[in-house]
């Protein structure tokens, strides 16, 4: 192998086209780490079964499309509610009582996951699954040399309208209000009369919509199959990370992490293009192990 | 407690008694050999037979159809009063799609269950961990799916297409009907990028030059990157050596990017019926498959196998595609060597070994090597090459059409020499009793 076939040569037009698909990848990411951040930024709780909950999405989605007969876009926000539920039940039946052993939760949910998949396997089988999409959104925009499928532009604005809709909860209503002040201190909010499990159950089941919702939106892109989750945790959990369990961290981060590997992918492979992004990754980690954005410290 | 010298040196005796009573096979090198002579097949009993497939875990997905297809033939064959009047009992395990549990499953087919032959493994990843196995053992492995080759033991049949013949017939095809350019497309791991390296002689040959190269992790379903180059390059089709679930995602996004299968068709080797209809039929409509068995082959024996089949208890999964009827090949392949087996042993259940199975399947008595006549194949008559007993198929070509189902545009014309080292001649050749290099040795079990 030459490094000619190694490595592409710039050229402008595909490069912006790859800066593009930055983005989109960025908007992917970032909505599958959107509910991770709430999990793990306000309540400390590591997560495992989050790549399930998003895979769950998948499958309500199908469910409700295949059984039923509803159209796409409305299996959604329908997928928010199902998976969100569940993720109450998950958290009022098992959470709960492990908040105070933060690396039982990681065990406990663990084992959530390989349930979930099993089960899913064992009711639906192990073959992938297919749902049907607008045809709108099965093409592709062009703009002169810029050519962009629909569904990717779909995925992008709807990622934003749910980070700015996480933000408009966190900071503008009163349950938002309550979310934080149990993040910074518990017992002090506790003492203000906020009921904290209550807000504990809603956080997560908040975490879990978003989850489910991605799960549904990724569903028209990529395949429907019961180990899907596999494929979206570790870069969920690289954003969370990296972004300091922040919401904007998450989204800096997503941004930054997608136009590495779309750029590095460009000229070099995919597969090179996800070696660099990871060292870059542990590299920074090493120097700032809080994260882009460090978690505002309560003032005591 | 004190230990005393006497105490230790009473202690160490007996442990290596004990050890030596009950790992015997650590001083007697030929252990495995005098523990066969107990017969693999009693004279009153069942001829067992391993099935060493996953029904749980990623795997399952193509298992479970091959667990199911393999007892459908067990069926078929005790239905016909099993091996000259003997009958077939499968035993089936779940390999749970873990490469320690194939191991073990397959070790206590062998040495628990007797078994005389097992059937298994749809990657080549669990075939490469449980060969060792079957070569410490001197036992018999059947191997049904395509693979990449470079191997030559003397423990296992493999009934699926080599990469030498997978790729021989399309990509000539594929140049002649839409140009030269092509863009390699694989998932990251050793059979695709085996492959490739076939693919890039027969393009050679046929003209044709890479214009690119990518491959994505097992499991990635991210294909922008990619699409983008593919754009930037503008090859007239692509070849993709893309596997499960990652193939739905890249025909669908195939779609998604404004592609049109009439001017840039991708040729896969792994495409199936299963793929085409999880992926959509829009998805899947107009891209090529090269495989030696498709659900649409148009023959009576064809038709025969997909009704029955589909009709029976096992044909919950509602297609047949190519690594479930080469599957079905394996066992009726493997019952005309335990057949040829008997009449070697003049009738002796008991003298029959798993090795002797292998051996009789080559030429043995004059009479060539074991296959399948086109009254038995769904798809046409096969047999087992008598050097390296991977077996001679005409390879297929199918188009997809918007219904999920292939339409053969091309079938080649003779059968395709199964050649594991294809690719590698200074390697030597592959024969019966092992790898002739060319400095004139032999090389036994080569993995």
């Amino acid at each position: 192998m030459s490094v000619h076939d190694f490595w592409t040569p710039f050229a402008l037009e595909p490069f912006i086209n790859a800066l593009i698909i930055g983005l989109s990848l960025a908007s992917i990411w970032l909505v599958a780490a959107l509910g991770l951040t709430i999990i793990y930024g306000t309540m400390g709780v590591i997560n495992m079964a989050h790549g399930e909950f998003i895979m769950l999405g998948a499958y309500s989605a199908w469910v409700m499309q295949f059984f039923i007969g509803i159209p796409w876009l409305l299996c959604l926000p329908l997928s928010f509610f199902i998976v969100g539920g569940f993720g109450w039940l998950v958290e009022r039946g098992l959470i709960r009582h492990l908040y105070d052993r933060p690396l039982d939760t990681l065990l406990a949910t663990w084992g959530v996951s390989l349930v979930l998949v099993q089960s899913v396997r064992l009711i639906f089988g192990g073959e992938p699954q297919y749902i049907d999409v607008p045809d709108e959104l099965s093409t592709v925009m062009n703009l002169g040399f810029i050519h962009i499928p629909w569904m990717r532009i779909f995925i992008f604005f709807v990622s934003l309208g749910l980070v700015a809709m996480t933000l408009a909860i966190l900071f503008k209503t009163n349950m938002g209000i309550q979310i934080r002040a149990v993040m910074q201190n518990k017992e002090m909010a506790a003492s203000f009369g906020i009921n904290s499990k209550r807000v504990y159950g809603l956080a997560f089941a908040f975490g879990a919509g978003l989850a489910g919702i991605s799960g549904a939106m990724f569903s028209g892109l990529k395949t429907i199959f019961p180990d899907m989750g596999l494929g979206y945790v570790v870069e969920a959990f690289l954003v969370v990370v990296t972004g300091g369990g922040e919401v904007l961290g998450s989204l800096a981060t997503a941004g930054i992490m997608g136009e590495l590997f779309s750029v590095f992918s460009y000229f070099t492979n995919d597969t090179f293009g996800r070696f660099v992004l990871f060292v870059l990754i542990v590299i920074f980690l090493r120097f700032r192990p809080q994260g882009i954005f460090t978690p505002s410290m309560a003032r005591r | 407690m004190k230990i005393s010298r006497r105490t230790f040196v009473t202690g160490t005796v007996a442990a290596a008694a004990g050890v030596a009573a009950g790992f015997p096979h650590i001083y007697m090198k030929d252990f495995g050999q005098a523990w066969g002579a107990k017969p693999w097949i009693k004279k009153d009993g069942n001829i067992k037979v391993g099935m060493l497939w996953s029904q749980t875990g990623n795997l399952s997905v193509v298992e479970n159809d091959s667990t199911q297809v393999s007892l459908f033939a067990v069926d078929i064959l005790n239905g016909r009063g099993g091996i000259a009047g003997k009958e077939i009992e499968p035993v089936v395990v779940d390999a749970k799609s873990d490469i320690k549990v194939y191991s073990e499953k397959a070790t206590q087919l062998i040495l628990r269950d007797r078994c005389v032959s097992v059937h298994g493994s749809y990657t080549s990843a669990s075939r490469r961990a449980v060969m060792p196995i079957f070569m410490k053992w001197d036992h018999l492995y059947y191997y049904p799916t395509c693979y990449e080759g470079r191997e030559c033991m003397q423990n296992i049949i493999n009934t699926g297409p080599l990469a030498n013949q997978h790729s021989f017939d399309l990509v000539p095809y594929m140049v002649k009907n839409f140009g030269p350019k092509v863009y390699l497309v694989g998932s990251n791991y050793i059979w695709p990028k085996e492959s490739n390296k076939n693919v890039k002689v027969w393009l050679e040959r046929a003209g044709g030059e890479v214009v690119g190269e990518d491959y994505i992790p097992l499991g990635g379903s991210e294909f922008s990157p990619v699409f983008n180059k593919v754009r930037q390059q503008e090859p007239d089709w692509i070849m993709s050596t893309v596997v499960g679930d990652s193939d739905i995602a890249l025909h669908r996004q195939f779609l998604q990017e404004g592609f049109k299968s009439d001017k840039m068709p991708i040729a896969a080797l792994t495409t199936g019926e299963i793929e085409t209809a999880a992926m959509g039929n829009e998805a899947g409509a107009g891209h090529f498959l090269s495989a030696p068995y498709f659900q649409t082959l148009p023959n009576p024996v064809n038709e025969k196998f997909v009704n029955d089949y589909l009709g029976s208890k096992y044909g919950g999964g509602g297609v047949t595609h190519y690594n479930m009827e080469e599957t079905y090949l394996g066992i009726l392949i493997w019952a005309k060597g335990v057949e040829r087996a008997l009449e070697h042993t003049g009738g002796d259940w008991e003298a029959i070994t798993p090795r002797m199975i292998r051996d009789v399947s080559g030429n043995w008595n004059g009479q060539g090597p074991v296959g399948l006549s086109d009254e038995e194949s769904p798809e046409g008559k096969v047999w087992i090459d008598p050097d390296n007993f991977n077996i001679w198929l005409k390879p297929k070509i199918g188009q997809c059409g918007s219904d999920g189902q292939f339409t053969i545009v091309k079938e080649a014309d003779e059968h395709v020499f199964p050649d594991p080292f294809s690719i590698y001649p200074e390697r030597g050749v592959c024969k019966a009793d092992g790898l002739h290099k060319p400095d004139g040795t032999v090389q036994k079990d080569v993995l």
